[in-house]
């Protein structure tokens, strides 16, 4: 039961449908517009959009490049590595297991 | 505090070479990181991974954690040494050398984390300072997804107070889940992840996950129903009530429906912009024949139906 003491607080769901700037992405992720853009070329985010500045990341691209940075700063996996990781982790992330 | 074995916790001998303590950390870290693993503790087993890995990795540390004995079991109750302090081992540059520090236990804070000035060092970079970000789960009902719903969280996450210590803050949270959440996607809320040291907070990220429904099975956005229906109504076809999570509707089985047909109730899944839909999977029930009138009526479709069940099979 929510405590009437406390405020209720509304945030962002990171679905498939808010989109995100670019700038908007480099601030709540922490990271370098470079570091964002090398996750664009890889293949890791596809942003809707030709120009950098209008491009419109899914709010999914903030879970999928904090998957990304956490698998290079914990188990010194690569970008590509991360690149396969997040791939077969959306695979099982179907049925029956819960999505990350 | 509880006495960590750190020889025990990454699977080694007390004798094991700094290679061998390497690659057990490297296969555990893998087998134990959140993202990738299905272990309910995962979180806290890569934590503990990585302290006692943090302590074996350096010969100094390592030296100093052995001069503890072995005596001790892991979980025991235990002080430091009075003498700790004057055991003489310099960390150099104070006790952690990763970002994660404040996730490690009071049993390390006690033996490493008052050497050197200042505590810890964060990463470094522009945005030092700055609050971890902190994920975690809320667990609503699957009819909170078709109404939204308020849930209030307890927050526990550590802080550092201003002597240089470590400590546990706990505050409570009520957070929107809005509707049309689905399973597994996450909420964030801005500067509600831990405060920083003299920076900004963190964010926290919160992870929806449906609790298990004794009528429901829930796939992206769409809803399923194992729906039980009599013999007659499969066969001669019925308008028989079904529950919804957003109320009871009637439903129109057509005339000669099978075991397992699945009916599709557009839109009356998970409500979103494009919302998910109900399947009704029909379940054939049989009555029992436990009476003389029940079996006299199975006895008389055996008799008077050309049906064979297994005709699919070639028996």
């Amino acid at each position: 039961m929510p405590n009437e003491m406390v405020p209720v607080l509304r945030g962002t769901v990171l679905d498939e449908e808010g989109s995100f700037t670019l700038e908007q992405l480099c601030r709540i992720c922490r990271l370098e517009k470079k570091v964002i853009l090398t996750l664009v070329e890889e293949g890791v985010l596809d942003p809707e959009g030709e120009d950098p500045a209008t491009w419109k990341f899914p709010g999914t691209s903030v879970t999928h490049v904090r998957i990304v940075v956490r698998l290079q700063r914990d188990l010194g996996v690569n970008l590509q590595g991360a690149a396969v990781v997040l791939d077969l982790l959306d695979r099982l992330a179907l049925p029956g297991r819960r999505g990350r | 505090m509880e006495y960590k074995d750190y020889y025990d916790i990454l699977g080694v001998s007390s004798d094991a070479t700094q290679g061998q303590i390497k690659r057990a950390y490297r296969k555990l870290a893998r087998k134990y990181h959140p993202d990738v693993s299905e272990a309910a503790d995962a979180d806290q087993r890569f934590k503990e991974v990585g302290e006692a890995y943090e302590v074996l990795k350096d010969v100094e540390k390592r030296a100093a954690y052995d001069q503890l004995g072995s005596g001790w079991q892991q979980g025991q109750d235990f002080r430091p040494p009075p003498d700790w302090d004057a055991a003489g081992y310099d960390f150099s540059g104070g006790g952690y050398t990763t970002a994660d520090a404040a996730h490690f236990s009071d049993f390390f804070e006690s033996l490493f984390g008052g050497a050197g000035a200042g505590g810890y060092r964060t990463a470094g970079g522009p945005f030092a300072g700055r609050g971890e970000d902190i994920d975690a789960k809320v667990t609503i009902d699957l009819e909170d997804a078709y109404g939204g719903a308020t849930r209030s969280l307890t927050m526990h996450a550590p802080e550092v107070t201003p002597d240089g210590r470590i400590t546990q803050r706990t505050r409570t949270l009520n957070v929107r889940i809005p509707k049309g959440i689905k399973q597994g996607q996450k909420i964030r809320l801005a500067g509600q992840g831990s405060p920083g040291l003299g920076g900004e907070s963190g964010d926290l990220y919160l992870e929806v996950e449906f609790s298990p429904h004794r009528n429901y099975r829930v796939e992206g956005s769409d809803v399923y129903l194992d729906l039980p229906v009599a013999p007659w109504e499969a066969g001669l076809g019925a308008t028989v009530k079904v529950p919804t999570p957003s109320g009871n509707v009637d439903l129109k089985i057509p005339a000669g429906s099978q075991q397992g047909r699945k009916l599709r109730l557009k839109g009356r899944g998970i409500p979103a912009k494009s919302p998910g839909d109900l399947y009704v999977v029909l379940q054939v029930a049989l009555p029992s024949a436990d009476s003389r009138k029940a079996k006299k009526m199975y006895k008389q479709m055996q008799e008077e139906m050309d049906f064979n069940p297994r005709a699919g099979l070639g028996v």
